[in-house]
């Protein structure tokens, strides 16, 4: 355990290091971050007209849950997209070969190998908008609610990395599919409204087969103080689920893997 | 002369089309990824079915269908990924090779954009069927025309030309940064909120439409989806959004070769 502890530590700091020699893109980053974060909340903004409201959400909630979407797309970037598109790449180019020699657990090594710090700004961003606009409420929120949040986020981050690296796991049968990652982004990009403003069949769907829900409605519900008992239950099993059944779908997958060459 | 551009453009389009099939769970997944406009309507469609009106800022259930419909087939027939391409060759020196062919390295990534294109018809094709089965009140209330509908194809036709301009522009890029993925990440934002991707422009605040109608981006999207529904332009208005496209589309080609040139006597990849 504390080995790889160790490894990880030095996994990070060798990446920082790497990606360094990039710094005016972090300028860069910064920037992009901002005006994703105006556009995010004007475009939701425009559903506040004539005294209408996303799903009954109140505007400063709503922002709550925009708040936890640019907190996750960041956390995606830096650490998600970063380590798992890289899964298509060794499988394609057959160099999985060596993560596989390695004497350190290859899915350990293929989640957290790298780092892009890229997606930071996003991440403070984020949990500042997260702050004040819980603040902002009528009823500000009070500091307990706010540590109440930090359960159901991480069993987010464990969600969204379990959907993640399951879809990365199928690149050992497709080989070539970058997009993955894309149709990814596509459903999570939903996750910027709260749950409630779609229709049935779609809350159905990003509640139970892509669980868009569980990243950011849940986490802005529990902190709201609405049904908090439920929702961090549904979450938690869904994360241990999901947890399981990668490393479970990584085993099955390797049994299918027959490398670039041979 | 034209019996040569003819062959040519054949054979690229041949050994592009083939390479694209042999790939096609890629697209498959790049058009689920596609689907992101049906998830905008469902929510602006639920929005408008909420007041009392049937209304949202005046647009009604089934106009929201039909323009994000409209939304969903531009975007599949102008999907452009060549500054991702582009990066490669120049960070990786494959570039070194194509600027030896004698032709201009650019009509490789033209054809194998066009070559994509038709792998994706026949999902398109099973796409349009099964929105119409599912939701029969937009094809019943469409107002576009045939006319409409060959009109939206050449705007259609030159947005594609826009994008691909534009990306490959900011691609040449790649010549001094060596990262211009992280450069079209930035330009990509007005793409995503100025374009009418999220909402019809309508929505928008007139100050804000005022702006936008100015950049290109409406034009990639807001303009042909609307020319596709049969949107009653008022006088002029056709017009004058034609010659804002069209100007896009000129001056950016200008920049982009002046910017080749230039980008060239830089290049110092692997084997130049």
């Amino acid at each position: 355990m504390i080995r790889y502890l160790r490894t990880w530590k030095l996994f990070w700091s060798a990446a920082i290091g790497a990606e360094m020699e990039y710094r005016i893109n972090f300028l860069l980053g910064v920037l992009t971050a901002l005006c994703n974060l105006a556009g995010s909340i004007y475009i939701s903004r425009l559903f506040y007209q004539n005294g209408q409201t996303l799903g009954n959400w109140p505007w400063e909630d709503a922002l709550i849950v925009i708040g936890l979407f640019t907190f996750f797309e960041g956390v995606s970037s830096t650490i998600f997209s970063a380590n798992l598109s890289k899964i298509v790449t060794h499988i394609q180019e057959g160099t999985l070969d060596f993560v596989l020699l390695k004497p350190i657990d290859s899915q350990f090594w293929l989640s957290l190998r790298n780092l892009s710090p890229w997606g930071i700004p996003n991440i403070i961003l984020g949990i500042g908008l997260i702050i004040y606009a819980g603040y902002n409420r009528e009823f500000p929120l009070t500091f307990d609610r706010y540590l109440l949040g930090i359960i159901p986020v991480a069993l987010g981050l464990l969600i969204l990395y379990g959907i993640w690296f399951v879809l990365g796991t199928l690149s050992i049968w497709f080989v070539k599919i970058y997009n993955v990652t894309e149709v990814l982004r596509t459903f999570m990009a939903a996750g910027r409204f709260p749950i409630d403003a779609f229709s049935p069949v779609l809350k159905f769907f990003f509640t139970v087969f892509m669980p868009i829900a569980f990243l950011t409605t849940a986490p802005a519900k529990i902190m709201l103080g609405n049904q908090v008992g439920y929702w961090i239950l549904c979450s938690a099993i869904i994360a241990i689920t999901l947890l399981t059944f990668s490393r479970w779908f990584w085993k099955f997958a390797l049994k299918y893997y027959t490398s670039a060459s041979s | 002369m034209i019996g040569l551009i003819c062959r040519r453009a054949k054979t690229y389009l041949g050994v592009y089309y083939a390479y694209m099939l042999e790939y096609r769970a890629e697209i498959i997944l790049w058009m689920i990824a596609g689907a992101f406009p049906f998830i905008m309507m469902e929510i602006w469609a639920q929005h408008a079915a909420q007041n009392t009106t049937g209304e949202a800022v005046g647009l009604s259930v089934v106009t929201f269908y039909q323009y994000f419909f409209a939304v969903f087939l531009v975007r599949q027939l102008t999907v452009v990924w060549v500054v991702f391409e582009m990066e490669g060759d120049v960070v990786l020196g494959r570039l070194s090779s194509y600027l030896m062919h004698p032709i201009d390295p650019v009509w490789r990534h033209v054809a194998k954009h066009i070559a994509e294109r038709f792998t994706r018809i026949p999902f398109l094709i099973g796409g349009v069927i099964l929105f119409f089965y599912l939701y029969p009140q937009a094809w019943t209330q469409w107002q576009g025309s045939l006319g409409d509908l060959a009109l939206a194809a050449i705007v259609i036709t030159l947005v594609f030309m826009l994008r691909f301009a534009l990306q490959h522009t900011t691609g040449i890029l790649s010549f001094w940064t060596e990262r211009a993925s992280a450069i079209e990440s930035f330009t990509f934002l007005p793409y995503v909120f100025l374009s009418g991707m999220l909402a019809p422009l309508d929505v928008y605040s007139p100050k804000v439409q005022a702006i936008a109608y100015w950049t290109p981006y409406p034009y990639m999207i807001d303009f042909p989806a609307k020319l596709m529904m049969g949107y009653d332009f008022p006088p002029g208005m056709l017009a004058l959004r034609f010659s804002v496209l069209i100007g896009w589309l000129v001056a950016i080609i200008i920049i982009n070769r002046l910017l080749w040139r230039a980008g060239l006597k830089q290049y110092s990849g692997m084997g130049a």
